[in-house]
């Protein structure tokens, strides 16, 4: 769905933001970016929608090269949820922000009202359609641009940092969703610091280091211990379950809670 | 010391009081934690606190705020900067948006006090040593990343050396190793003497760095007390907060009828390497 080769990308002040990267993610996987804040995380992903242009290398998204396609072309195939919500938001309805991605898609009006409906329903805001954005607090204005990102069906949707801000309920929503995303066939990217949202809900982890890909595998693989020093290298830190697995010397990875606890059983029922 | 005394709020244009009867001391040299679900009024408690409401945004606030004694109702916004710094959720709000670089843009603060140039440069140069800015130092405040621009706010409130500092999710955008850095710098500043509150969803910074956690619900605050006993209520996750990852992993390995010491000792083995 996503095949970038060889791109590389260098802002004009000289930072080059992203190195060498080669990434195939196809249709229906779900995967997260990981790494240090200013690894090139976000500037490889708006590569994706064309709002960054490759300075190296090229990006193919549902096999079409992007250089050259319209920006509005490629939103209809890759949603981009952006980490900062008040970048994203300017209508003064909360329904409003939400149908305006979709009408400009040009989905007709018989079914534009059914699609913001599930968007709203699915991120918790069906009770505040008529309420002003900015009325909201932070994590419902984040949950709203992920509304509006929702309401696009694009068959590519990236979600950076979805869960900042969120509390646990809104944690589990945002879990939620992803998960039915990709039940439903659709690609999803999310780049996120919250190593259990990362271990429980994507399927394949890759690890960025300024500007390069320096891990990709699932999370029992990325998670493993064999991964922690790369890990390391770029102050990233297995989530809890993982490091206690492994010195509990359970014998396979643990990345996530249920992991571990599945493992301990065994362990336990084995008489270890 | 930072003391709210029944202090209820609400924002002008609306009759609904978001905060109601808040009794709040945060010590010198304090770092409480303050944890709430999502809308509960902890950004709501940060500006009361720091003063900004309803000095800077207006509205309606009932009972005190007094820092070292002194009340600070009718302050300016001014006089209240020299006293109480707060550092916003979104770091964007938080740009002056005149700075040509990182080094500038984390001067202004010291700068604006009206201190001497070179106590101005002492200040910023150890602001980014603590938070290691160094590399991007020269760079322009608009080319960060969302964490790099968190840390940059950070580092401006703590050029300012402010007695009191109140934290509005410091390290949402932030890597595991950003968190640690600033829970780091924030633990240095209360050796210094400095109350800190901090409002944060991860319970993990808060477990280990706070003496002290108050939990709000509804605009009201529900607990006041040891850290330790607060992050492992089983209230906190009824609420709707995150309990810390060890307290996470202990509940569901015992949920599953397994030994919740293993957890403990794994988590202490994992720690100490």
């Amino acid at each position: 769905m996503i095949d970038v080769r060889g791109l590389a990308h260098v802002y004009a002040d000289g930072t080059r933001a992203i190195d060498d990267v080669s990434l195939a993610i196809g249709a229906g996987e779900s995967i997260a970016i990981i790494g240090q804040n200013g690894s090139g995380k976000s500037t490889l992903v708006r590569h994706f929608n064309g709002l960054l242009h490759a300075t190296e290398g090229e990006v193919f998204v549902d096999g079409a090269n992007v250089r050259g396609r319209r920006v509005a072309h490629l939103a209809a195939t890759v949603g981009l949820l952006f980490q900062d919500p008040d970048r994203q938001i300017f209508a003064g309805r909360v329904r409003a922000e939400v149908e305006f991605g979709p009408r400009n898609l040009g989905v007709p009006a018989a079914k534009l009202s059914a699609t913001v409906a599930a968007a709203l329903e699915a991120t918790g805001l069906a009770g505040d359609a008529n309420a002003n954005p900015y009325d909201l607090g932070y994590s419902r204005r984040k949950l709203l641009a992920l509304a509006s990102v929702l309401a696009m069906q694009t068959p590519v949707v990236v979600l950076d940092e979805p869960t900042t801000g969120q509390d646990a309920r809104g944690l589990a929503r945002v879990q939620r969703i992803v998960t039915d995303l990709t039940a439903a066939g659709r690609t999803v990217i999310g780049i996120s610091h919250d190593m259990r949202f990362v271990a429980e809900t994507f399927h394949r982890v890759v690890v960025m280091r300024a500007g390069r890909i320096v891990l990709d595998g699932s999370p029992q693989t990325v998670f493993a211990e064999e991964s922690w020093p790369t890990l390391a290298s770029t102050y990233l830190e297995p989530p809890l379950p993982a490091r206690v697995g492994a010195r509990l010397g359970l014998g396979l990875a643990t990345p996530t809670e249920a992991a571990l606890v599945t493992a301990l059983a065994a362990a336990t029922a084995s008489g270890t | 010391m930072l003391e709210l005394r029944d202090a209820s709020y609400r924002y002008p244009g609306y009759a609904k009081e978001v905060l109601v009867g808040v009794d709040l001391v945060v010590g010198d040299g304090e770092i409480v934690g303050l944890v709430g679900p999502n809308e509960a009024g902890k950004s709501t408690l940060c500006l009361v606190a720091s003063g900004l409401a309803p000095a800077s945004i207006g509205g309606k606030l009932t009972g005190t705020l007094t820092i070292d004694g002194e009340a600070m109702t009718d302050r300016k916004t001014h006089e209240l900067a020299e006293r109480v710094v707060i550092c916003f959720q979104n770091p964007n709000t938080q740009r002056s948006g005149i700075a040509a670089t990182v080094f500038e843009e984390i001067a202004l603060g010291p700068m604006n006090l009206g201190l001497p140039v070179p106590e101005v440069i002492v200040r910023t140069r150890e602001a980014i040593a603590l938070l290691r800015l160094e590399p991007i130092m020269e760079r322009h405040p608009t080319r960060l990343s969302g964490g790099q621009a968190q840390l940059v706010a950070i580092a401006s409130l703590l050029a300012m050396r402010p007695g009191h500092v109140i934290l509005d999710e410091p390290t949402a955008q932030l890597d595991p190793a950003g968190t640690r850095m600033v829970g780091e710098a924030l633990r240095q500043m209360a050796e210094r003497g400095t109350s800190l509150l901090l409002a944060e969803h991860k319970t993990d910074l808060l477990d280990g760095l706070c003496g002290r956690i108050v939990v709000i619900d509804e605009g009201a605050i529900v607990r006041d007390g040891p850290a330790d006993e607060i992050l492992a209520d089983p209230m906190l996750a009824e609420l709707g907060v995150e309990p810390p990852s060890r307290v996470r992993l202990s509940r569901a390995v015992e949920a599953a009828g397994g030994d919740a010491r293993l957890v403990v000792s794994g988590a202490a083995a994992a720690a100490a390497t």
